[in-house]
C-alpha cells in the first residue's frame, strides 16, 4: 500500500505539549491525560481552559499540556481555580488532584468549593497510596493494604477506613456531576472518556461542579508490576470502590 | 471637589482598594478586621466586582493567589492567628512573583490572642516575609486612617511594579479609630503590562503558556535555571531595599533623643514630643512607613545625631530588633514595650505621658 493511501486515526493530541510524560511504567496517568486533552479539543474549549495541578505526582502536569495552566499547593487547586473562574466566568476550569492532595490535606477545600457551587471540573487521581513521597498510606488506601507507612497493613482501629470521595461530593448540593471510573480495560477507558465530557459540560453549562474519580494503577508504590496492577484494580479496588455515575443532574434545584 | 467624610481606618482600607481599582476579594472573619470584608461584600458587586467569604485564611489566601494569577488587583485581610495560616500560601505567591496585597489588623499576643485588645506583636513575623523558604514581602505600616487609604493603594501599584506580595500592617487601634479621610485616588504612575495572566488563552489566542509555581517553574524572562531564578530574586530584593525606603520624621533634626516607632505607637510617640518640646526637652521622632525595607541607613543617621534612641511599640520587643539592627551600636537603644495594653497596672496602655516618664528617666 502507498504511503498516500495511509490515513492517521490515531496520534498524540495537539493539546500534549512537547514535555514528555515522566511518570513510571505502568503508571495510569499517561491515559488519563490523553483523555483530557481529546475531551477538551473536542468540546472545542482549548481557547479558554486553564488547568491546575496539584502537589504529588500531577504537580507537573501543567506543564504537559498547551494550555494556561499553575501547579497549585498541596491540596488548594480548588480554593485557586474559584477565584480564576469568579473572575473570569467564561474560561473552563479543571484541577486534577491525587488522593492525598484532595483527599487528605485538601479535602476541607474541595468539599467549601462544591458547598458554594463552584463551576469548576475536578479530576480525581484514586491509586491508593502517595506516589511521589515512596508508597505511603493515602487516606484511600485499603484496609489490609501494605504500605511504607502500614508496613502491618492498614488497619482500621489505627488507620481508619478508605474514603469515597465520588460518593462524597454526590451528596453536595452544589455538585452536578460525579462518577468514578477507571482506564484498566478498553471498556471502561471508553466510560471514562464520557465521564471527563460530563464533567466539563456541567461546568461549560453553568450547572454545578463536575467530579471524576480515577482508580489509577501505581506500579512503583504498589511494588507490581503494571499488569499484576490490572488485577489489583479489578479484584481489590473495585470491591472497594464500585465504579458508575454516584450523581447526575442538569439542574440543581 | 475631593470628599472628605470621618471613617475608621479599617473603611479606609477597603475604600483605599476599590480606589486603586480592586474589584475582587477573599477573606474569612476574624476580630478586628472583620468590617473591612463586610463593607466590601456590600461594596464590590456594585461595581461588577466579587467578594468570597472562605472557610479558613488558609483557603483565602490560595483564592488570591488565584485571583492574582488572573491579572486583576486582589486583596485580603486578616489579624494574627489568621494571618499565620496564610504562611504557606504567601511563600508560594512569593515564588511565582505575582501582585496582590494582604492587610494584617494585628491584634494582641500569640496563640488565639485577645481579638478585642490592641498588639503589634506580628511585626517580627510580618517582617521576616511571613513564609517559608526565605521569601520576602514589601511591608507598609499606616499610622491613620488617611495612611491606610493612601498606603492601600500604594501597596497595590509596588505590588505590579515588583511582582510581589505587599502586606499592610495595621492594628487594632489604627483599624478601628475614625478620623477624617480624604478620598482622593492616588496615581503613582503606569505599570506593566499583565501579559503572563492565567485568562484560557494558553492555545488559541497565542497568549504563552506560562506556568505559575516559583522555583520549580521559573518565570519565563529568567529561564529554566534555579539558579537563575533565585539570583533574580535577589536583585529585585536588593533593588526594593535602594528604592523603596519610606520612613517620617518629626523635629527630629535637633533632637537630643530620638523616638523611634510606627503604627499606633508612634501617634503616642509624636504626642509625647509635642509635649515634652513644651517642657524644654529636645525630643524627636522617626517613623517607619516601609518595615520591609527597613530605613536602616536613614535611620541610623538620624539616631547618630541625637545620640540616644527609645524605641516604643506595643510588644514586648520586636520592632527595636530592627532598630538596634539598624543603629548597628552606635548609640544606646532603649525600649518602652507593652505586651498586654488591655491589662490595668504596670503593663497597661502606653500614653505620651508614660513615654514621657520614660523619657525623663534617659535625659
Amino acid at each position: 500500500m502507498s504511503s498516500e493511501n495511509k490515513v492517521k486515526v490515531y496520534g498524540t493530541p495537539s493539546l500534549r505539549s512537547f514535555i514528555p510524560i515522566l511518570h513510571c511504567p505502568g503508571c495510569h496517568y499517561g491515559a488519563i491525560i490523553r483523555l483530557i486533552c481529546e475531551n477538551i479539543e473536542e468540546l472545542g474549549v482549548e481557547g479558554r481552559t486553564v488547568l491546575l495541578g496539584g502537589v504529588g505526582c500531577s504537580y507537573a502536569w501543567p506543564m504537559l499540556f498547551v494550555l494556561d495552566g499553575a501547579a497549585c499547593p498541596h491540596g488548594r487547586a480548588p480554593a485557586m481555580a474559584t477565584a480564576l473562574k469568579r473572575i473570569h466566568p467564561d474560561t473552563v476550569l479543571i484541577t486534577c488532584q491525587g488522593d492525598g492532595d484532595l483527599g487528605a490535606i485538601g479535602l476541607g477545600c474541595f468539599m467549601n468549593a462544591l458547598s458554594r457551587g463552584e463551576k469548576l471540573t475536578t479530576i480525581f487521581l484514586n491509586n491508593a497510596g502517595y506516589g511521589m513521597t515512596g508508597g505511603q498510606m493515602a487516606p484511600t488506601t485499603l484496609l489490609g493494604q501494605v504500605t511504607t507507612t502500614t508496613p502491618a497493613g492498614r488497619d482500621p482501629e489505627i488507620a481508619g477506613y478508605p474514603i469515597h470521595v465520588a460518593e462524597l461530593a454526590a451528596v453536595m448540593k452544589g455538585t452536578a456531576y460525579s462518577a468514578r471510573v477507571t482506564v484498566h480495560t478498553p471498556a471502561n477507558y471508553q466510560k471514562a472518556k464520557k465521564a471527563i465530557k460530563l464533567a466539563l459540560q456541567k461546568q461549560i453549562d453553568g450547572i454545578g461542579y463536575g467530579f471524576v474519580e480515577f482508580l489509577s494503577a501505581c506500579p512503583a508504590s504498589w511494588r507490581m508490576t503494571p499488569s499484576e496492577c490490572l488485577e489489583f484494580i479489578d479484584e481489590k479496588m473495585l470491591a472497594e470502590y464500585p465504579l458508575g455515575e454516584f450523581k447526575n443532574v442538569d439542574r440543581i434545584e | 471637589m475631593d470628599e472628605k467624610i470621618f471613617i475608621t481606618g479599617n473603611e479606609a482600607i477597603a475604600r483605599g482598594a476599590i480606589a486603586a481599582g480592586c474589584k475582587y476579594f477573599f477573606g474569612y472573619p476574624i476580630t478586628p478586621q472583620s468590617d473591612i470584608g463586610e463593607y466590601l461584600s456590600a461594596e464590590l458587586p456594585k461595581i461588577g466586582g466579587v467578594f468570597i467569604q472562605s472557610e479558613a485564611e488558609s483557603a483565602s489566601i490560595y483564592m488570591l493567589y488565584g485571583g492574582a494569577m488572573s491579572g486583576e488587583r486582589v486583596m485580603t485581610s486578616t489579624s494574627g492567628c489568621g494571618f499565620a495560616l496564610m504562611a504557606e500560601g504567601i511563600s508560594y505567591i512569593c515564588a511565582a512573583e505575582l501582585p496582590c496585597v494582604v492587610v494584617d489588623v494585628m491584634r494582641m499576643g500569640p496563640g488565639i490572642g485577645t481579638g478585642g485588645q490592641q498588639g503589634q506583636t506580628d511585626y517580627r513575623y510580618a517582617t521576616s516575609g511571613a513564609g517559608h523558604g526565605g521569601c520576602r514581602c514589601i511591608v507598609l505600616a499606616p499610622a491613620s486612617p488617611q495612611e491606610c487609604f493612601n498606603l492601600v493603594q500604594l501597596a497595590f501599584y509596588l505590588a505590579d511594579i515588583y511582582g510581589i506580595l505587599v502586606i499592610v500592617l495595621t492594628d487594632f487601634i489604627i483599624g478601628r479609630m475614625a478620623e477624617p479621610v480624604e478620598i482622593r485616588p492616588l496615581d503613582f504612575g503606569p505599570v506593566p503590562e499583565k501579559d503572563w495572566a492565567l485568562v484560557g488563552k494558553g492555545k488559541k489566542e497565542g497568549r504563552t503558556d506560562r506556568h505559575f509555581g516559583g522555583a520549580s517553574y521559573p518565570p519565563r524572562s529568567v529561564g529554566m535555571s534555579v539558579p537563575a531564578y533565585h539570583e533574580h530574586q535577589r536583585q529585585k530584593y536588593q533593588k526594593i531595599m535602594d528604592t523603596e525606603v519610606r520612613y517620617e520624621t518629626f523635629q527630629a533634626e535637633d533632637a537630643e533623643l530620638l523616638l523611634v516607632s510606627y503604627g499606633s505607637s508612634a501617634r503616642v510617640c509624636r504626642g509625647a514630643v509635642e509635649l515634652g518640646r513644651a517642657q524644654g526637652l529636645r525630643l524627636g521622632l522617626f517613623r517607619a512607613l516601609t518595615v520591609w525595607p527597613f530605613p536602616r541607613k536613614e535611620l541610623r543617621e538620624a539616631a547618630s545625631r541625637a545620640g540616644k534612641v527609645l524605641v516604643v511599640e506595643d510588644s514586648i520587643g520586636e520592632f527595636v530588633d530592627d532598630v538596634e539592627f539598624a543603629v548597628l551600636g552606635q548609640v544606646p537603644v532603649h525600649l518602652l514595650g507593652v505586651w498586654g495594653r488591655h491589662q490595668p497596672g504596670g503593663s497597661g496602655i502606653i500614653h505620651p505621658e508614660r513615654v514621657l516618664e520614660e523619657v525623663g528617666g534617659l535625659l
